[in-house]
């Protein structure tokens, strides 16, 4: 039964390059979570490190099975998200404002997270049963803009824009990958581009103010525009070859912003500099890279898209935290693939790496 | 796809060169002391002025002296020296320089709050010798009027935990200040304004090299009480050495004219943190000065609940303004004898005549014949025993018993007998004077009821309006006309009768009416007929008196209890005179203001 091919064809190099940016992620959080000599927060460390050995798991348990698994049980994947967003309405914590969380005993997960694997997979089914060389027709994308609007639309309630909009993106991603016929394209253009405007008439002048500072931090300068002040500073004073492991300054608690988080990356440049930065810049890019290679080698349309999905979520996670930080981007609270701090985006990473890998190993099984 | 990945790739690669190349050595610059910070620049809260402009709180600069731990090195020494210019112990100064909280050591820490200005030119002349020190100008509430309204004003306090995490201050930080009571809470959110602040560049000292940027604050709005400041501080003279309140409202709209509440405390004790002995000695006062009695204290209604029972009666029929009844001084009710003030009977008396006498051998009889819930249903459509709405906190419901409560409350059914102490105002009624002021503004003013409202408009700091009060009709009284003017009448014989129980409190130039009550403390024990005035204080019964003046178009509603003031006529008219001639500036205050006629008649 078993297949030795599935030996012979593992993908070492993935497993390695999330080995080492694994690697990379916690010696930085450690530095950031001890850099607070008044209190340092050396339990966010274990936790990262439990959660990081739990990914591990999920990783192995994402590739053992066959993922084409994945295509006939759709529908319990999607019902599942769904349910556990609904839930976080209901049950979850109240935390700054917004309701994200589901308490699990000293652990909390973030559903909204779990939710683009859920969204890759559906779309992947569906995608790779009507994809046709002419490309999608307007009737062919009712049915995805459904499945994606109602979890984005959750999302938003909670609200977290951030998560939804990067919900946006990879639906976005894989239907223009499989691509829209022409016509419907430039009808979606057209439209989009008559509604904005109108949509922007209604809205209320406090509401425009919070989108124009969304766009623009440095309308706020005691706020997002102050935080992205001191993440330039911390990124540039680590000029060529930074400040040295755990001798950032900018690192203290009151001058970045949730620095274990989404400000890593800052943490990260001040104390290795170009160099060490760069060399991150580079993993990140072959690890798309080697996303992309895999959606290539991939003989079947469903495993295909899903390894587009997934790359296209690790692209855009990587942008905009890493434009973010550097004032290119809003100030969207994402956090960088395997760098960052934090469960769900730990787990659904490596859950979603378990599946490049799953695709990866199985290139060789076709029917 | 690639090409995409790549191009935005090129554009990241870029700007990370540009941030740590080109502009690295700048960036580097900044980062060593961390010199871009953040200060915060307070709103100053919104200003409180009476009807007339008059302004009863504004804001004061005060100057806190501040260390901030990091550019202060060396700290020890910088203490020191700080510790000699403030005249503190220097281990106070060690002990609050260790932040309670995490992070902050780049934030300011207060080290002495609302230093004078002598220490503070001391500070400032060494400031070269004093790395990392700051002084900090916050804008400090300021109680002009001392003492006076402070009911209404209310004090501000340190915002808690419990109210942080509320939720309804998503802008504000634990040391942030919120109204606690009265106006200052109620419309806190109106007072409040919007923090604004700078992104400052600091040298390695601490001091500000460069401002950056800056975000304006937003200065709190302005209110207009509906308030009179001198009729309030008027009423509280009128007040002073006894416990009472005062309640004058305008009968056309609801405005609260005066709100006093006696005895009182003085706000500007909270401005800076209560010491523990004040704080102890406000809560264990016997007379208890926290405590708004004007819409807080509950006490029997006595015989201004005749007004009640004389409306029940008319509108249903029990009595017309020709029946007579007789009064030989008691009613015997089962093997009860029910007592009328006056031992030696009122005889013949008609509604007006009893009201005007407040002859309790009449309203017994009238509360016999309409029973108990049909005076509770009165009672409530004139507001008793429900809030009156008025925009402060913690106002009492007060009473209005009835079968049902007493049943829910002890179980045991309502007794014919009770009724009649009802029908007088004894027994379980309970009422706060801002519930009479409402009855009586409703009967003033041809029945309207109106909700109290202490606030008349509210503007901007250039002096845009942003609210104006517009009166609440909460409803009418559900009796005719003709009963109401009949009731009138008999309120007018009260003052102005040649046997009323307030005649000796008449205003020459303007006649006015009243109703006269005494609320029971502690009923009489049958075979000891003690006078009031040799029972101990506190079981002395409460002095009422409500009145409108004058009786055509009446200006000014007011309601005012004396606790333990033993009778209505004598202890609480005058006040309510005194309060009616002020506000109608009708003449000038008399000499003796408890000049009333002593005789045998001045009890209810």
């Amino acid at each position: 039964m078993f297949d030795r091919r599935l030996i012979q064809y593992f993908d070492w190099v993935l497993l390695a390059l999330t080995a080492v940016l694994l690697g990379i992620g916690l010696m930085t959080l450690y530095s950031a979570v001890l850099a607070d000599e008044i209190a340092p927060q050396k339990i966010l460390f274990y936790k990262q490190l439990i959660w990081a050995g739990g990914g591990c798991g999920i990783m192995i348990i994402c590739f053992v099975f066959n993922y084409k698994l994945l295509d006939k049980y759709f529908i319990l994947i999607y019902v599942t998200c769904i349910l556990l967003l609904v839930l976080v309405l209901i049950i979850g914590k109240h935390v700054g404002g917004s309701q994200r969380w589901l308490a699990l005993g000293p652990f909390s997960i973030q559903p909204s997270e779990f939710i683009k694997i859920g969204i890759i997979v559906v779309l992947a089914r569906y995608y790779s049963r009507v994809m046709n060389a002419g490309g999608l027709t307007l009737k062919e994308l009712i049915y995805p803009v459904g499945l994606v609007g109602l979890p984005f639309l959750l999302i938003v309630k909670q609200p977290d824009l951030g998560t939804a909009l990067l919900l946006a993106l990879i639906a976005g991603t894989m239907t223009l990958f499989v691509k829209i016929e022409r016509r419907t394209l430039l009808g979606i253009i057209v439209l989009g581009a008559t509604v904005v405007p109108l949509v922007g008439s209604f809205l209320k002048e406090y509401q425009k103010q919070r989108i124009l500072t969304f766009l623009n931090p440095d309308r706020d300068p005691l706020g997002a525009g102050y935080h992205i002040i001191q993440s330039k500073i911390a990124i540039g004073s680590g000029m060529l070859t930074g400040k040295g492991y755990r001798a950032g300054t900018q690192n203290a608690l009151s001058f970045l912003p949730e620095q274990h988080t989404d400000f890593i990356f800052s943490v990260l440049a001040e104390e290795w500099g170009l160099a060490g930065s760069g060399i991150l810049l580079v993993l990140f890019l072959v690890l798309l890279m080697w996303g992309l290679n895999i959606a290539h080698s991939c003989r079947d349309p469903f495993g295909t898209l899903m390894a587009v999905g997934i790359t296209g979520m690790l692209f855009w996670e990587i942008f905009i935290n890493i434009g973010m930080v550097m004032g290119l981007m809003p100030v969207v609270g994402v956090p960088l693939p395997l760098i960052s701090y934090g469960g769900s985006s730990t787990l659904k990473v490596m859950m979603a790496i378990g599946l490049l890998l799953n695709i990866s190993m199985r290139r060789f099984q076709f029917e | 796809m690639l090409g995409w990945i790549s191009l935005v790739f090129a554009v990241l690669f870029g700007r990370l060169f540009y941030l740590t190349v080109i502009e690295g050595t700048e960036l580097r610059r900044l980062s060593e002391n961390n010199c871009i910070r953040l200060q915060r620049i307070d709103a100053p809260r919104g200003l409180i002025f009476d009807r007339n402009g008059k302004l009863l709180v504004d804001n004061r600069p005060s100057y806190d002296v501040a260390v901030i731990p990091k550019d202060a090195h060396p700290l020890d020494e910088t203490l020191e020296k700080l510790a000699g210019h403030l005249e503190l112990p220097v281990e106070e100064l060690r002990e609050k320089s260790k932040t309670k909280r995490r992070p902050p050591a780049y934030k300011p820490v207060v080290i002495s709050e609302d230093v004078d200005r002598d220490t503070l030119a001391v500070v400032a002349a060494h400031g070269f010798e004093l790395p990392g020190v700051v002084v900090q100008v916050k804008p400090r509430r300021q109680y002009l009027t001392h003492q006076s309204a402070a009911h209404i004003l209310g004090y501000l306090g340190e915002i808690n935990a419990r109210e942080l995490k509320s939720g309804k201050f998503p802008n504000l930080r634990s040391g942030d200040s919120i109204g606690k009571f009265g106006t200052e809470k109620t419309f806190d959110h109106f007072l409040r304004g919007e923090r604004g602040g700078r992104q400052v560049e600091v040298n390695a000292a601490g001091q500000v090299v460069r401002v950056l940027q800056t975000v304006d604050f937003k200065p709190g709005y302005n209110i207009y009480l509906a308030m009179d400041a001198d009729l309030q501080r008027r009423a509280e003279m009128l007040l002073e050495g006894v416990a009472g309140a005062v309640v004058a409202m305008d009968p056309n709209n609801g405005r609260i004219l005066a709100l006093a509440s006696s005895p009182t405390f003085d706000q500007n004790a909270f401005v800076s943190g209560l010491s523990r002995a004040v704080w102890t000695h406000l809560q264990t006062h016997p007379l208890r000065p926290m405590q708004n009695r004007a819409i807080q204290g509950e006490y029997p209604p006595g015989s201004t609940y005749k007004i009640i029972t004389a409306l029940a009666a008319l509108e249903e029929g029990v009595c017309d303004e020709t029946t007579t009844t007789f009064c030989p001084g008691f009613l015997r009710y089962g093997d009860r004898t029910y007592r009328c003030w006056k031992r030696g009977g009122h005889g013949h008396v008609n509604v007006r005549m009893a009201l005007e006498r407040s002859c309790d051998v009449f309203f017994y009889q009238m509360g016999q014949k309409l029973g108990v819930e049909r005076l509770a249903w009165y009672a409530k459509a004139a507001g008793l025993g429900t809030l009156s709405g008025i925009d402060l906190d913690h106002e009492s419901p007060g009473l209005v018993p009835g079968n049902i409560w007493k049943q829910k409350r002890f179980g045991k059914p309502w007794m014919g007998g009770e009724t009649l102490s009802v029908a007088i105002g004894q027994g379980y009624n309970l009422t706060t004077p801002i519930q009479l002021a409402g009855m009586i503004t409703a009967i003033a003013n041809g029945g309207t009821r109106y909700a109290p409202s202490i606030v008349s408009r509210i503007e901007t700091a250039q002096g845009g309006r942003v609210f104006t009060a517009e009166s609440r009709i909460l409803g009418t009284l559900p009796v005719k006309a003709r009963n109401l003017q009949i009731v009138r009448e008999g309120l007018s014989l009260v003052v102005q009768g040649k046997r009323g129980t307030a005649r000796g409190y008449r205003l020459p130039e303007m006649a006015y009416s009243g109703k006269t009550g005494t609320s029971q403390v502690f009923s009489h024990k049958r075979g000891e007929p003690r006078r009031d005035d040799e029972k101990p204080y506190h079981l002395r019964p409460h002095a009422w008196f409500v009145a409108f003046a004058p009786n055509e178009n009446p200006r000014i509603a007011v309601a005012v209890v004396v606790e333990h003031g033993e009778h209505g006529s004598g202890a609480a008219a005058p006040v309510a005179r005194e309060i009616i001639r002020t506000y109608l500036k009708t003449g000038k205050t008399a000499p003796g203001l408890m000049a009333g006629i002593p005789s045998e008649n001045n009890r209810p």
